[in-house]
């Protein structure tokens, strides 16, 4: 999930592209991958830097709304099974960060530009998680969205982001379902103030998880040329349209209440007509203004220079140990 | 059948597998409390994969502490409704996480100990408690391997990380003797073979610890003065704290379905 307002370098039409670049469109065309050592298109590289990038750092900042509930869990299995989600969630940062690095970047730089803002995350990890009903919420709705993005971009062009969403996807459908099953026992075996909290997360994470998908396509300026690259393969209004669609019966099933009047069915298109979040408070988001925009980074910047001689520490050793083999070497000469 | 396959006093054992039970849930949950905040993507990993092996075993032995006492307290419920005083970890698993120097310290010491009672219960009368062993043994052993070797890496890093790990093994050391001491409780266990005399791993666990430290180029403490307290019941400050983060919603909830 996670890559919203992805910039994406210039569209070209055939007649303005080199030869190189009409063979490479080609190949995308025909359906090919593209590894990490064959020539690219210098936008190419930088639009999947970004959106890879982004995509790793939604990850692990996606750690801190979840690990804010891991020592009040209400039961050992739930404990269990929420350590095993967030550490999912740092696995797949690992496998992304290592397919950006493909393209010609570290992961040190890339969180450099984490750390001081010219990275984004995804916008949703910057609401809060209030109660433990939103543990199932985030669950739910905000895997469920990033699974319905995250199942196209296993068919995306470039080779390491493709297979890296292959497994992905593998376990987020695993943590959807945890989600769900969250809410189904506090909607339909808990107490009314169970259920209330469960009403009371979906309220809250209803349209942030909408926004999502980004922007609408009449906005959405960086769209065109990442579908022609086959870097993005769906739109993000017919990705948020699947989302809706799917998610509505799960909610009729618990008993809950989707936040939005104008929610009905409409026969003509075969899906549900649904007001759009509000897109001012997403650009808010995006641009630093969301409740937990200031602590999250700060978060991850802490553990980062809080760690610094940590990760001193362990390279000081490994250079004395290569002299220590050295000197060893030398005397067995 | 109910019970332990041997003669034991049913009161000792339900004790005894409280403290295992408690040591796992307690450190469990200080290494959880590290999610999203260590100082590299594969710390957070590893760490997760930690606290998820203790609270694992933590349900393990919990289950078999509330089958043991029969009156149908599940791990749940022994987890998540006794108070600090009915508590029975040893009190170096409490102590607060620190600087990640602390944390991986306070891993070591525990784990280099954990590591001998699992093998020692391997042998155990109650074939229960064998199986338990067995299991928790293999994820252990990682753990200690990796908390070793970290420790002898950043105690042999820089001047930065050596005065750290000194610190952190200079503060957690009084907390270490708990773990070694014998009393009424773990001795009718010997006697009935269900697990060691944990003055009998002592041996084993000053030859780990002392290795390590000499790679780490630590220097160990005399260790005269020792405190003690949580097996029995009696904690530092910390634990209440710890209680009422984790027990919060089985509380304010009665009745609620999770």
């Amino acid at each position: 999930m996670y890559a919203q307002m992805v910039k994406a370098e210039g569209a070209k039409s055939r007649d303005e592209m080199s030869d190189q670049e009409r063979a490479f469109q080609d190949r995308i065309d025909r359906g090919e991958k593209i590894e990490p050592k064959e020539w690219m298109p210098e936008g190419y590289r930088k639009t999947l830097i970004r959106q890879i990038g982004q995509h790793a750092h939604s990850e692990i900042v996606g750690q801190l709304p979840e690990g804010n509930w891991i020592t009040r869990a209400p039961t050992l299995e739930r404990k269990a099974i929420l350590l095993a989600k967030v550490q999912d969630e740092a696995g797949h940062g690992l496998y992304l960060y290592s397919a950006a690095e493909t393209l010609g970047i570290s992961r040190d730089e890339l969180l450099e530009q984490l750390h001081n803002g010219r990275m984004k995350y995804s916008s949703i990890f910057n609401y809060p998680t209030l109660t433990w009903a939103d543990i199932g919420t985030v669950g739910w709705l905000v895997d469920g969205a990033a699974i319905m993005n995250q199942v196209q971009l296993q068919k995306t062009s470039y080779g390491p982001y493709s297979r890296a969403m292959i497994r992905i996807c593998k376990e987020e459908s695993f943590h959807q379902r945890q989600g769900y099953d969250i809410l189904m026992k506090m909607c339909l075996q808990g107490t009314p103030e169970q259920k209330e909290m469960a009403q009371d997360a979906l309220n809250r994470f209803w349209y942030p998880s909408l926004m999502m998908f980004g922007p609408s396509d009449k906005d959405s300026v960086h769209s065109a040329q990442s579908m022609q690259w086959k870097i993005k393969i769906n739109t993000n209004d017919e990705l948020r349209q699947k989302f809706v669609d799917q998610t509505v019966p799960q909610a009729e099933y618990l008993g809950l209440t989707i936040p939005d009047p104008n929610l009905r069915w409409n026969e003509e298109k075969g899906g549900y007509d649904f007001s759009e979040p509000d897109w001012d408070e997403f650009f808010q988001v995006i641009n630093g203004n969301g409740p937990c925009n200031a602590e999250r980074l700060q978060a991850r910047v802490d553990a980062w220079e809080d760690g610094a001689w940590f990760r001193e520490g362990l390279m000081a050793h490994a250079r004395k140990q290569d002299a220590r083999r050295a000197a060893a070497r030398l005397a067995a000469e | 059948m109910t019970g332990a396959a041997v003669a034991v006093d049913q009161a000792a054992y339900f004790d005894w597998l409280c403290r295992m039970g408690d040591n796992c849930l307690i450190l469990g949950h200080r290494v959880s409390e590290w999610c999203g905040h260590s100082p590299v993507l594969e710390e957070d990993i590893a760490l997760a994969n930690t606290a998820l092996d203790l609270i694992g075993q933590t349900q393990l032995w919990l289950g078999l502490a509330g089958e043991v006492e029969g009156k149908g307290r599940t791990a749940d419920r022994l987890a998540y409704f006794r108070d600090a005083a009915q508590f029975r970890n040893v009190l170096l698993v409490e102590r607060p996480n620190g600087d990640f120097g602390t944390t991986l310290m306070r891993q070591f010491l525990f784990d280099a100990w954990h590591m001998e009672m699992l093998r020692a219960l391997q042998r155990s009368a109650d074939p229960r408690v064998a199986e338990i062993a067995a299991k928790a043994a293999k994820e252990v052993a990682y753990h200690l391997e990796r908390s070793a070797d970290l420790v002898i890496r950043l105690g042999d890093g820089t001047e930065e990380s050596h005065a750290r790990m000194q610190k952190a093994l200079d503060a957690l050391y009084p907390y270490t003797g708990e773990m070694f001491l014998a009393d009424a409780v773990d001795q009718a266990m010997a006697e009935a073979g269900i697990a060691p005399d944990p003055a009998d791993l002592r041996a084993a666990w000053d030859r780990t610890v002392g290795q390590v430290m000499a790679e780490a180029t630590l220097r160990l403490p005399d260790g005269s003065f020792q405190h003690r307290g949580g097996k029995t019941g009696r904690h530092t400050e910390a634990l209440g704290f710890i209680l009422a983060d984790m027990q919060f919603l089985q509380r304010a909830y009665p009745g609620g379905v999770w």
